[in-house]
């Protein structure tokens, strides 16, 4: 295989964009696919050109070498969006994932109601142990008795918000069933904000 | 007088700022002395403004601000800085009442250029209603200018930043995109239309919009400036409150998505991502807009709470003056982020 092409460039003491500039006209200029080797002195820089790169899908890799010298790498590949062997050094974190759980009864699957009840306690109960926790509990319709006095999953519930998960409960419910003075744990929410939630979450969870 | 284009410094105006991150560590260290119960809004806050009640319908507004050049004429330069300037005693509710010269300028430099932007700068200060009444200059090797702003406001009228209620609409009153704008035409990749935009815009005073809101029923206030739109808008959350954010009915000025799709962003716009991400979620919002929501602002709009009931009402307000206002989220109860930013408004 032939050897591929590299290119060199001096972007050391320049501001944003100037490296990003020189980077991409010197990938311009490449045949199709090569390496460039871009050198700067911070860190931000750095940062700018890894968004480069994950934009157009090229190989990045950082070497830093000296405090004030980093050096760059883009891999570009004629055909798919270049993967390298070398590690590619994450340095922007990627955008967190919402996850929502939705209650929308007070018992979980159809058949017997008593059986439902338990497994709703015991699937609160289970969320609790996971390592990931939900970003928000929504509580609508029957769900919202699991926030209200007499639930049995009060301290799950409570120690769910504690550990910062947004409880939120529909206030026409709580009003409908007479318990809005009985709410023990999270806030009382409205429709605009679940839906807004609900179609903005990355995963919904429905028990 | 023969044209002496300004040296350009390397980063101008609000791309010029230090990073929120690192003036945190520094302020909070600062010794504070005993509260004077009379600083209504003080360095305990991240206001735009600091307001002190001389007695109980008066009180005074300050704030300063200077950077280096973000364009190569002069008098542009000084409009652009004054309006800056300017803009945080707007951003607080109040009216514009003595002004002072911030000047930086190297020795050897022709001082007609001086003359130039000082002169733009003091249009600004007559167009506010308010008097310049003084300066000081210092030699330094790179221009730099602005102004330290005395303004008034009724104590009891104060738009303070963090004061928005659940339920209120978000008001914006200027495009965004200056940085990127300027980033591209310091390299000269620049769409020539949205440049010429984004100066116009920048020399506009927050006077007219600022005037018009105050008939109205707005909670919080602030200005976009280096900090970006999100940044600025982060500092508005800080109750505990949070928002969503409809970015297409954020006003871009043309051609700036386009450029930071084509990655002419700036080192500041990159601090305020590292510095606001956590704050932030993005829903299928593409790379080129997010830039321009992280993308310092030099001389940036009003971004107001107004009261739902208000906001449609003053929207048109400010549409009819010419003032680019645009309604472009909404404050909801804390949630697990403090801003959700979607593509459109769901209904």
């Amino acid at each position: 295989m032939a050897e591929m092409e590299k290119k060199t460039v001096n972007a050391m003491g320049d501001v944003c964009p100037v490296p990003l500039v020189k980077a991409k006209n010197a990938i311009a200029e490449l045949a199709g696919s090569g390496k460039v080797e871009v050198l700067v002195d911070n860190e931000i820089a750095v940062q700018n050109l890894e968004k480069m790169a994950q934009q157009k899908g090229y190989g990045f890799l950082v070497k830093e070498k000296k405090e004030k010298e980093y050096h760059v790498e883009f891999t570009v590949s004629e055909t798919e969006p270049a993967e390298t062997e070398e590690k590619t050094v994450c340095l922007v974190p990627a955008a967190k994932k919402t996850k929502l759980v939705v209650l929308s009864a007070d018992h979980m699957g159809e058949g017997a109601e008593e059986l439902g009840k338990i497994l709703m306690k015991s699937f609160l109960y289970a969320l609790t142990q996971q390592d990931e926790l939900p970003d928000t509990i929504l509580c609508y319709n029957g769900g919202a008795k699991l926030t209200c006095e007499g639930s049995e999953s009060l301290e799950d519930l409570k120690d769910l918000a504690a550990r910062g998960v947004e409880i939120l409960t529909c206030g026409t419910c709580l009003n409908f069933y007479g318990i809005t003075e009985k709410l023990q744990v999270g806030s009382v929410t409205n429709m605009y904000d679940i839906v807004e939630r609900m179609s903005s979450a990355d995963r919904v969870i429905k028990p | 007088m023969e044209e002496e284009k300004i040296i350009f410094c390397k980063s101008g105006g609000c791309t010029a700022k230090l990073g929120a991150g690192v003036l945190e560590h520094i302020l909070e260290k600062l010794p504070k002395g005993e509260k004077d119960p009379n600083l209504l809004v003080g360095y305990d806050s991240k206001d735009d403004a600091s307001v002190y009640r001389l007695t109980d319908d008066l009180a005074m507004v300050q704030t300063l601000d200077f950077f280096p050049p973000v364009v190569e004429d002069p008098y542009t330069f000084g409009k652009i800085a004054a309006a800056n300037a300017l803009s945080d005693i707007y951003a607080m509710g109040g009216e514009v009442r003595t002004a002072l010269n911030i000047v930086c300028f190297p020795e050897q430099m022709d001082l007609n250029v001086l003359g130039e932007i000082m002169r733009g700068g003091a249009e600004k200060v007559q167009e506010a209603g308010g008097s310049l009444s003084g300066g000081h200059s210092i030699a330094d090797d790179s221009v730099k200018y602005g102004l330290s702003v005395t303004g008034t406001v009724h104590p009891d009228r104060i738009w303070q930043n963090n004061t928005g209620r659940v339920g209120d609409l978000l008001i914006l009153t200027k495009p965004l995109g200056t940085g990127i704008l300027c980033a591209a035409h310091r390299v000269g990749e620049e769409n020539p239309g949205g440049f010429q935009k984004a100066v116009e815009s920048m020399m506009t005073l927050n006077k007219y919009a600022s005037e018009t809101a105050r008939k109205y029923n707005i909670h919080a206030c602030t200005d976009v400036t280096g900090f970006s739109f999100l940044g600025h808008l982060h500092e508005m959350m800080e109750s505990g409150v949070s928002c969503h954010i409809w970015a297409d009915q954020i006003p871009v000025f043309p051609g700036a998505v386009e450029a930071a799709e084509e990655f002419l962003i700036t080192a500041a716009g990159q601090r305020n991502r590292n510095h606001l991400e956590q704050h932030v979620i993005f829903k299928d919002i593409p790379f080129g807009m997010q830039e321009v929501l992280f993308d310092p602002q030099t001389s940036g709009g009003l971004l107001m709470a107004v009261d739902a009931v208000d906001a449609e009402k003053m929207q048109r307000k400010l549409l009819e003056q010419g003032i680019p206002a645009a309604i472009v989220g909404k404050i909801t109860e804390p949630a697990g982020t403090e801003i959700y930013v979607t593509q459109s408004r769901k209904w």
